[in-house]
C-alpha cells in the first residue's frame, strides 16, 4: 500500500504527459531533425557536396539577397504602417473603431497570393478596373507590380497587420495612471507618446517586428506571383522552381537552401532576443484600461485618411479581383453586357481540380483545426500548470515550425514521408496526408496560444475543487477544464481553420494530383494564364473567408484579444 | 472525521523556507484556526494538507493514513478531504445542483442516492430552492454556502477552509461566521480553518495556530493565545501587545512573580517554571494600563499622539524610560491629552514572556483533554 499511493493518478498523467511530449517531437521536432540531418549527409551518407554546390552557386546568394531585401522592406512599410494605426486606434477616440479594425486586418486573413492576384488586378495593362475609367496602361507594358518594389509592397500591406496587433496588445496593458501621471507633470499628448507610450511599447514593437520578418522571408505566395514572372527569384521562389523543375532528385539542395532560410530566421529572431535584453520595461501597476485622447478638431481627418487606407489597401484590390472574376476573358472590358458568372460556374462545377481543392481544403482545415484544439487543451494543462524544464522545452518547440518558413517544414516533411513508413510500410508522399501533417505541424502553436491564454486567465482553484472532489486529470480535463476554455479553443480552432484554408506555402510543395488545395489551384490558373478563373476561385476564398469571420462577430462570448480581427 | 497530524514539514522554494518543521496535532472533530499575515506561510500549509504541493521533510497523517512524505504522496484526489476556497472556485458552467453533485458522480454515487445528498446538502446550507441556479445569479454569501455543501456532500474526513470570509462584506461576515460555527457543532467534522483575521479566528476557532515566515509560533486556546502568549512575535501580533523589559525578581512556583518594570513593582503571571532573572521580558494589554495623578506609583511617559476613537481616546505614549518603549492606552472622554503632555501610567497586571518558546507552545493542549502533570515531558517528546 505504501507505495501504491496514487499509482494510478500519476500512470494516467505520465501516460498524458508523454504522448503529448511524443505527438510534439514527431510534429516538431522530428521533420526539422531530418532536414538539418539531410544538409549534412545527404541520403544518409555524409557528404559536404550538396553544401558547396549550392553555397558556392551565384543563385543562391541572388536569391538570399533578395529574400533579405525584400523581408526588411516589407517590415519596414509593415511597421510604418501598423504601428501608425495602432497608435490612432489604440490611444485616441477615433469612432468606428471596431469596424475599422476589422477591415484593417482582414489582409492578414486573407491569403497572400490572393491579396497579390487582387494587386495584379489592380494595376497592369490587362487590369479590368482600369479599363472601366480608361487609365489601363497599353497592351505589352509591363505590370509595375512584377518587381522587387511591388513584392515589398505587398508584403508591407500584409504583415502590417501583425505589427498593429502586437503593437495593440500591448497598448491594452497600459495602465492609465502611467499616462495620466505625465498628463499632471503637465506634458503635452505628444510628449507622452514619445517619452512614455513608445519606450514602454518597445518590447511589444520588438516582437512584432521580428514575428513581421520572419513572416516576410517566409511568404510564398507573394513572391510567387509578382518575383516568379520578372525572374525575380527569393528562397522560398527558388527552393520552389527547383523542387517543381527536377522534382525530388534534387532534394539534397533543396534542404540545404531550407537549412539557409531557416538560419536567416533564427538569425532575426536571436536578434530581437538581443535588443530586449538588459530591458525590463514590465508594467507592474494593474488598472484600468486607458481613456483615449481626444484628437477635438483634427478627429474627422485621422478617421478620413484612416479610411482611405483601407479603401487603398483592402477595398480596391478587391474589387479589382471581383471585376476581374466577372469578365468572359483577359483583357475583355467588363460591362453590363459581357459580365458573367461563367468564371464560377467552371471553378465551382466543371473544373474537376478546384472541385476537389474545394472539398480538400475544407476537409483538411477542419481536420487539422479539430486535432490541433484536441491536443492543444491536454497540452496546455500542462504547459501553464505543470512547470518543468522538460515542458519549457516543449513551449519551445511547439513554436518552431511556425516561426520558421513554411517551404522549410514543407521540404521537411518530404524528406520524411518520400519513402514508405517504416514497419507500417505506408506512403503518405503524394498523398493528401502529408499537407495534414504539414497543417498539424505548422499551425498548432496558432490554436496552442489562445488555449493556454485561456488557461491564464482561468482560476486554477477551479481545477483544484475537482480534485479534491476526487476527480482524476482525465475527467477533470472534460468536465471542467474543456468547458471552461472552449470559447479560446473555438477561438484556436477557427484560427487554424482559417489559416490553413487560406494557405499556400506548405501545399504548394506538398501537392499531388488528387490532393489539391484551393491555394495551389489559384496559383495554376495564374501561371497556365488563366486570371479570370483565378479571381473567380480567389473571390470565393475571400467570401468564405470574411464569412466566417463575420459570424464570430454575431455569436458566442467575446474572446478578447483572442481573435484578430475582434475589437 | 479524523485526526490530522502534521509532523516537522519542511517546504522549501529555491532558499526560501516557506515552512520551516512545522508541527500541528489536530484532534478528531476540532475547529483549529491557522493565523497569521499573508506571507506566513499558512496557505503553503494548506496546499501541503490538501496535496497540491510535495513537500520537502517531514510528513502529513490523516485520520489511520500517511498521506505526505517525502517518498510518498497521496494526490489530493485520493484524500477525501473538502475544501472551502476563498475564490469558493464554482464552476460557472454548472447549476448549483451539479456544482454539489460533482464529488458524488466522481465517486460513482447515482441517482436516487445523489440526488437524495444533494438535496439534504443543500438543506443544511439553507439554498433549498436554489438547485436550478448558476453560481453567477447568487449573491457572495450564497456562493460561500455552496462551496460549503460542496465540500461536505462527501462527507469528507477533514474540511480546509481556506479565508472563506475574506470576500465578504463586514455585514456578511459575521452572519457567516455563526453559521460555521453552528455547522460544526452539527457535523462535528475536523475543521482546518486559514485566516489573517484574528476576531474570525478567536470567534470560531477551538485552538489556534499562529505562524510567523513558515515556523509555528504558538498552538493554543484563543483565551490562553491572548493572556500567555509564547514570546515577543505573538503578544505583539495578538491584541497588540506592548512588550516592555523587565526584570523578575521572586516567583512562587505556581504561576505568579513579582516584576521590576522601569524601578515600578509589579505583580505578574507567569509560567510555573519562571526563574527569577534580571533579562526578562513582559507583555501588557491596553488595558493593564491606567493614567494616575502625579503623586501615585507609577511610570512616567509622554503623549506621542491622542486619536479620538468614538467614546473613548487611543493615547499613544513614550515611556520617559531611556529605551523609551511606545505604549498604548485607552483614555475615557472627557480627555484633554495633547502630544507633548506628561503622564504617569500604573501598571496592574501583566504576562512574563517565556525565556525560550517552547515551553509554552507545547502546554497547549486540546480543549476538554485532561493533561497530567507529566504530560509535558512526554508531548516534548513525541514533538521533537
Amino acid at each position: 500500500m505504501a507505495d501504491t499511493a496514487g499509482w494510478r493518478e500519476r500512470a494516467e498523467e505520465t501516460a498524458l504527459l508523454w504522448a503529448l511530449v511524443a505527438i510534439v517531437a514527431i510534429l516538431s521536432l522530428l521533420p526539422l531533425a531530418r532536414l538539418l540531418f539531410e544538409g549534412v549527409a545527404p541520403g544518409g551518407r555524409f557528404s559536404t557536396a550538396a553544401l558547396t554546390s549550392v553555397l558556392s552557386s551565384a543563385t543562391t546568394w541572388t536569391a538570399a539577397r533578395h529574400s533579405i531585401a525584400t523581408a526588411c522592406g516589407g517590415t519596414v512599410l509593415a511597421v510604418l504602417i501598423g504601428a501608425t494605426v495602432a497608435v490612432l486606434v489604440g490611444l485616441t477616440d477615433i469612432r468606428g473603431r471596431n469596424a475599422f479594425v476589422f477591415c484593417f486586418v482582414l489582409p492578414l486573413m486573407i491569403a497572400p497570393q490572393v491579396v497579390a492576384l487582387a494587386w495584379l488586378q489592380l494595376f497592369g495593362p490587362s487590369s479590368t478596373l482600369l479599363k472601366m475609367i480608361g487609365l489601363a496602361p497599353a497592351m505589352g507594358s509591363r505590370n509595375p507590380l512584377y518587381s522587387a518594389e511591388g513584392i515589398i509592397l505587398l508584403l508591407g500591406v500584409q504583415y502590417a497587420p501583425l505589427v498593429f496587433l502586437t503593437l495593440r496588445a500591448g497598448l491594452r496593458t497600459l495602465p492609465q495612471e502611467l499616462l495620466e501621471a505625465g498628463l499632471a507633470a503637465g506634458a503635452k499628448p505628444l510628449t507622452i507618446l514619445r517619452t512614455i507610450v513608445l519606450p514602454l511599447m518597445t518590447p511589444p514593437l520588438v516582437a512584432g517586428i521580428a514575428l513581421c520578418f520572419v513572416s516576410c522571408l517566409g511568404n510564398f505566395g507573394i513572391p510567387a506571383f509578382l518575383g516568379i514572372p520578372g525572374n525575380y527569384l527569393v528562397l522560398p521562389t527558388l527552393i520552389y522552381q527547383r523542387l517543381a523543375g527536377l522534382g525530388p532528385s534534387v532534394l539534397s539542395e533543396v534542404a540545404v537552401l531550407s537549412c539557409l532560410i531557416g538560419f536567416i530566421a533564427v538569425l532575426g529572431i536571436f536578434l530581437q532576443d538581443l535588443m530586449l535584453r538588459r530591458r525590463d520595461f514590465r508594467i507592474t501597476t494593474t488598472s484600468n484600461a486607458m481613456r483615449p485622447f481626444e484628437l477635438a478638431r483634427w478627429r474627422p481627418a485621422v478617421e478620413i485618411a484612416l479610411w482611405i487606407l483601407t479603401i487603398i489597401v483592402l477595398v480596391l484590390p478587391l474589387i479589382a479581383l471581383l471585376l476581374s472574376s466577372l469578365v468572359p476573358a483577359v483583357g475583355v472590358p467588363l460591362t453590363m453586357q459581357s459580365a458573367t458568372w461563367s468564371n464560377y460556374d467552371y471553378v465551382l462545377f466543371d473544373h474537376a481540380a478546384a472541385k476537389r481543392a474545394f472539398v480538400n481544403s475544407f476537409s483538411l482545415s477542419a481536420t487539422a483545426a479539430v486535432a490541433i484544439v484536441l491536443v492543444a487543451v491536454p497540452l496546455a494543462y500542462f504547459l501553464v500548470w505543470r512547470r518543468s524544464r522538460l515542458l519549457r522545452l516543449l513551449n519551445l518547440v511547439t513554436e518552431m515550425p511556425y516561426a520558421l518558413p513554411g517551404v522549410v517544414l514543407a521540404i521537411a516533411a518530404i524528406l520524411l514521408f518520400l519513402k514508405p513508413l517504416p514497419v507500417l510500410g505506408l506512403t503518405l508522399y503524394n498523398t493528401v496526408w502529408i499537407i495534414l501533417f504539414g497543417y498539424l505541424a505548422r499551425f498548432l502553436v496558432l490554436g496552442l496560444r489562445p488555449v493556454i491564454g485561456g488557461y491564464y486567465q482561468l482560476d486554477r482553484t477551479l481545477e483544484e475543487a475537482a480534485q479534491i472532489a476526487g476527480a482524476r486529470l482525465l475527467r477533470r480535463l472534460t468536465t471542467i477544464i474543456l468547458p471552461l476554455v472552449a470559447p479560446m479553443a473555438i477561438a484556436g480552432a477557427l484560427l487554424v481553420f482559417l489559416t490553413a484554408f487560406n494557405e499556400l506555402t506548405v501545399s504548394a510543395l506538398l501537392w499531388s494530383s488528387g490532393a489539391e488545395t484551393l491555394g495551389v489551384v489559384v496559383f495554376s490558373f495564374q501561371q497556365g494564364g488563366d486570371s479570370t478563373y483565378a479571381a473567380a476561385l480567389a473571390m470565393l476564398t475571400v467570401a468564405v473567408t470574411i464569412a466566417l469571420m463575420l459570424s464570430t462577430l454575431l455569436t458566442g462570448k467575446p474572446a478578447r484579444g483572442v481573435l484578430p480581427w475582434r475589437g | 472525521m479524523a485526526r490530522l497530524i502534521v509532523d516537522r514539514v519542511t517546504k522549501t522554494f529555491g532558499a526560501f523556507r516557506a515552512l520551516d518543521e512545522v508541527s500541528l496535532d489536530v484532534s478528531d472533530g476540532e475547529f483549529m484556526a491557522i493565523l497569521g499575515a499573508s506571507g506566513c506561510g499558512k496557505t503553503t500549509l494548506l496546499r501541503q494538507i490538501a496535496g497540491f504541493d510535495k513537500l520537502d521533510g517531514g510528513r502529513i497523517v490523516i485520520g489511520d493514513s500517511v498521506v505526505s512524505t517525502v517518498a510518498r504522496h497521496v494526490p489530493p484526489e485520493r484524500r477525501r478531504i473538502g475544501i472551502v476556497f476563498q475564490s469558493y472556485a464554482l464552476w460557472p458552467h454548472m447549476t448549483v445542483a451539479e456544482n454539489v453533485a460533482y464529488g458524488l458522480t466522481v465517486a460513482g454515487v447515482r441517482d436516487p442516492e445523489r440526488a437524495r445528498r444533494v438535496e439534504a446538502a443543500l438543506a443544511l446550507v439553507e439554498l433549498k430552492g436554489y438547485a436550478a441556479r448558476r453560481p453567477s445569479q447568487l449573491s457572495g454569501g450564497q456562493r460561500q454556502r455552496v462551496a460549503l455543501a460542496r465540500c461536505l456532500v462527501t462527507e469528507p474526513s477533514l474540511v480546509l477552509l481556506d479565508e472563506p470570509l475574506a470576500n465578504l462584506d463586514v455585514h456578511l461576515r459575521a452572519s457567516m461566521e455563526d453559521e460555521f460555527a453552528r455547522f460544526h457543532a452539527r457535523t462535528g467534522t475536523t475543521m482546518v480553518y486559514i485566516t489573517h483575521d484574528q476576531a474570525e479566528a478567536m470567534a470560531l476557532a477551538d485552538r489556534i495556530a499562529v505562524m510567523d515566515s513558515g515556523r509555528l509560533l504558538q498552538v493554543a486556546t484563543p483565551s490562553q493565545l491572548y493572556r500567555e502568549p509564547a514570546d515577543a512575535t505573538v503578544a505583539a501580533f495578538i491584541g497588540e501587545g506592548i512588550v516592555v523589559p523587565a526584570e523578575v525578581v521572586e516567583v512562587d512556583g505556581r504561576g505568579r512573580c513579582r516584576v521590576d518594570l522601569f524601578g515600578l513593582s509589579v505583580g505578574m503571571r507567569c509560567a510555573p517554571a519562571q526563574r527569577p532573572t534580571p533579562a526578562a521580558r513582559a507583555c501588557l494589554r491596553a488595558g493593564n494600563l491606567a493614567i494616575v495623578g502625579a503623586g501615585a506609583a507609577g511610570i512616567g511617559a509622554r503623549v506621542v499622539r491622542a486619536v479620538y476613537q468614538g467614546g473613548h481616546f487611543r493615547i499613544e505614549a513614550q515611556l520617559d524610560h531611556a529605551d523609551g518603549v511606545l505604549v498604548h492606552l485607552t483614555a475615557a472622554e472627557p480627555c484633554r491629552l495633547a502630544p507633548g503632555d506628561a503622564i504617569r501610567l500604573a501598571i496592574d497586571d501583566g504576562w512574563v514572556l517565556p525565556a525560550s518558546d517552547e515551553s509554552v507552545a507545547v502546554a497547549a493542549t486540546p480543549p476538554g483533554v485532561r493533561r497530567r502533570p507529566d504530560d509535558d515531558a512526554a508531548a516534548t517528546g513525541a514533538d521533537r
